[in-house]
């Protein structure tokens, strides 16, 4: 009691900063200035995670240590960094301003994004953890074929963090560009961002892209916890005022309590959800992160945390959405002439940063989303290059047959092509509206890489070829339909109007790759096919118990 | 795993156990999370009216179903855990002593 009372005036000092700046933004911002507060903190965080990048290097000797840091992460651990590797610039500066445009409708992608997270827990943590070594191929590759459920998994595992990944550059460059006040160009932003990811990945491997991510996670959930607070002090934590004011000042109104503004068509939006919920499941660098913790106890624990986590930090996007609308829209020194945000549509949650606690948090905030960035575009370049050195070189290549160093070699040798693949994309999107990427790679995630991790691990009369067949028709179909959406076909390529007329494939890729799969795997009456099922039952067993799983303490 | 390792584990009660508790638990808080999840977006494409009805002040039914929504999903997978640390790892325990 007596902290809290202690605790009182602070939060009233607080409120009378907060409409201090609300009311008068303290310290103007002139975008075409270097922010040098902004500056100072991401120099900082780049000086602390090379610092741990050079400590990992050390710990990083053996292929063990370099995908999975040896799976010695803590189930919180690894639930934060989960949290650090999902929670994207996308979804934070992202979903801030759907809500800032639309309302309501940006929680639609906040739950779609927290939703297939008791999937993940309650069908596949244990199983994945309980079979898998490295990568998620490995556990399609179990009982089926290597070499080509491994060149689809590897298929997968790159288009999804291709598109992810272009995503994360095109908006890094954007961020570091406008942030810096110019002072970097785009493509200086890009290499520096690649640069970074490649020393991060190639040096400290699993165990530095870990710590890079819960520290990040933990900027992300400090500053937005903050940023949320702020917004709460200044209605008096009175949210249905909070309301009024947003409903008030916004050009839309009652709209933006209610849905509709944003998703179109009922189709749309249900694909959408099949996008959001099983594409969590199958992307690769999240898949990842199952192998680096103990055993199944500790995944499930990783779950958890990362559902928590992630959940809350949804919850915040909404404070700081409507916050935003209140508190960004109403003041002109954000908007240009026109009335539109300045720096561009992904700005909401940054300038108000800047509302809410001035120079100081919008250079904090611009941080945390450069940091945000290098965590993610870590992840999936560890991702992506461990499905070319463990799928497809150790394993299809080299049919098992390279030592360690030369694996691990080659695992650094890709990261440093993803790195260079990823500035050539980021320049080369430059322009491009590329606000269907995360979707794409969402979607690709949950037609190929969910449908046959899946069935590999639930249905025993799987075969290679079936899995090869709906895997393949899944992401392809995928990205077909992405093309000829309107996202692409109108939007990006300038045709009149779409061909498939659905915001999102999803709905239909992945019921496709599930038939497939299953038409061509009951239809295979080959020998191999047999093994496969009869390889079933050990696998079963395997999965359920742990028993021979990789670092089991048991069962030898 | 050697066949008749399988096939002996696969015989032991405790597995027989956690194959049915685990099975169908894990299945039920499955359809649980798709029926908010699907029910959710069932209204909100369908019944966009509902969603809109104020509540609170201007505040409609649509948020604090949505954020009920999450924090479902952050329940379920608490009680995924905590079921599965205690019950599920115990039997699981006595099925790997027994294959020492």
């Amino acid at each position: 009691m007596r902290q809290f009372r202690r605790a009182l005036p602070a939060l009233g000092l607080l409120a009378a900063a907060s409409r201090a700046h609300a009311a008068e933004g303290v310290g103007q911002i002139d975008i075409a200035q270097t922010n040098w507060t902004a500056m100072a903190m991401f120099f900082v965080f780049v000086a602390i995670t090379l610092g741990i990048t050079y400590w990992a290097a050390r710990r990083t000797q053996s292929a063990s240590a370099f995908y999975t840091a040896g799976g010695q992460i803590t189930g919180l651990q690894n639930g934060l960094a989960i949290a650090g590797d999902y929670m994207s610039a996308a979804s934070f500066l992202g979903i801030s301003s759907l809500v800032y445009n639309n309302g309501f409708d940006g929680l639609i992608y906040s739950i779609g994004f927290i939703v297939g997270w008791p999937i993940i827990m309650s069908l596949m943590a244990e199983r994945l953890r309980n079979l898998g070594r490295f990568t998620f191929a490995d556990v399609v590759s179990y009982r089926l074929s290597a070499g080509p459920t491994r060149v689809l998994s590897a298929c997968g595992t790159l288009a999804t963090v291709a598109f992810y990944l272009i995503a994360q550059m095109v908006g890094a460059g954007q961020l570091i560009k406008l942030l810096s006040g110019n002072l970097l160009d785009y493509w200086e932003a890009e290499i520096l961002v690649g640069v970074l990811m490649i020393l991060y990945v190639t040096f400290g491997g699993m165990l530095a892209t870990t710590w890079v991510q819960i520290i990040k996670a933990l900027m992300l959930l400090g500053g937005a916890s903050f940023m949320a607070l702020m917004v709460l002090i200044y209605f008096g934590f009175d949210l249905t005022a909070l309301a009024a004011k947003a409903v008030e000042v916004h050009p839309k109104h009652d709209a933006i309590m209610s849905p509709g503004a944003f998703v179109a068509d009922p189709v749309s939006t249900i694909s959408l959800g099949i996008a959001l919920m099983f594409g969590t499941a199958g992307l690769p660098h999240i898949l990842m992160r199952f192998f680096t913790v103990a055993d199944q106890k500790e995944a499930r624990k990783s779950v958890f945390w990362a559902t928590s986590f992630v959940g809350y930090f949804y919850i915040l996007t909404f404070i700081i959405g409507f916050g935003a609308i209140t508190l960004v829209r109403t003041n002109p020194q954000y908007l240009d002439a026109k009335g539109a945000l300045l720096g561009g549509a992904n700005m909401p949650a940054v300038w108000l940063a800047h509302a809410v606690g001035g120079n100081l948090l919008l250079g904090f905030i611009s941080a945390v989303a450069f940091a945000t960035i290098l965590a993610v575009v870590s992840g999936l370049t560890l991702a992506g290059a461990s499905a070319i050195s463990h799928d497809i070189f150790a394993s299809v290549i080299s049919r098992g047959r390279v030592n360690e160093k030369v694996e691990m070699r080659a695992s650094k040798i890709a990261t440093v092509a993803i790195g260079i693949v990823a500035i050539f994309l980021g320049v080369v999107f430059e322009k491009q509206n590329v606000a269907y990427m995360v979707g794409l790679a969402f979607a690709v995630a949950a037609s190929s890489n969910f449908p046959v991790l899946f069935l590999s691990m639930y249905w025993k009369r799987l075969s290679t070829r079936g899995a090869v067949i709906g895997g393949f028709a899944g992401l392809i179909s995928a990205v077909t339909l992405t093309v000829l959406s309107k996202g692409i076909w109108v939007t990006v390529l300038g045709n009149s109007a779409a061909i498939f007329p659905y915001d999102n494939p999803a709905l239909f890729s992945m019921p496709l790759a599930f038939l497939l799969t299953w038409v061509f795997s009951i239809t295979d009456g080959s020998r191999s096919a047999q093994a496969e099922q009869a390889a079933f039952e050990p696998q079963y067993i395997r999965s359920m118990t742990g028993i021979g799983a990789s670092g089991a303490p048991a069962g030898h | 795993m050697k066949a008749d390792t399988a096939s002996r584990i696969r015989n032991n009660p405790y597995f027989v156990e956690l194959e049915a508790k685990r099975g169908k638990f894990g299945w039920w808080l499955t359809a649980i999370m798709l029926v908010i999840y699907y029910g959710f977006i069932v209204l909100v494409a369908f019944f966009k009216g509902v969603l809109g009805t104020p509540v609170f002040g201007v505040i409609s039914l649509a948020f604090p179903l949505g954020i009920g929504v999450i924090l479902s999903a952050i329940v379920l997978t608490g009680i995924y855990v905590l079921r599965a640390n205690g019950e599920f790892d115990a039997l699981t325990r006595k099925i790997v002593a027994g294959e020492r």
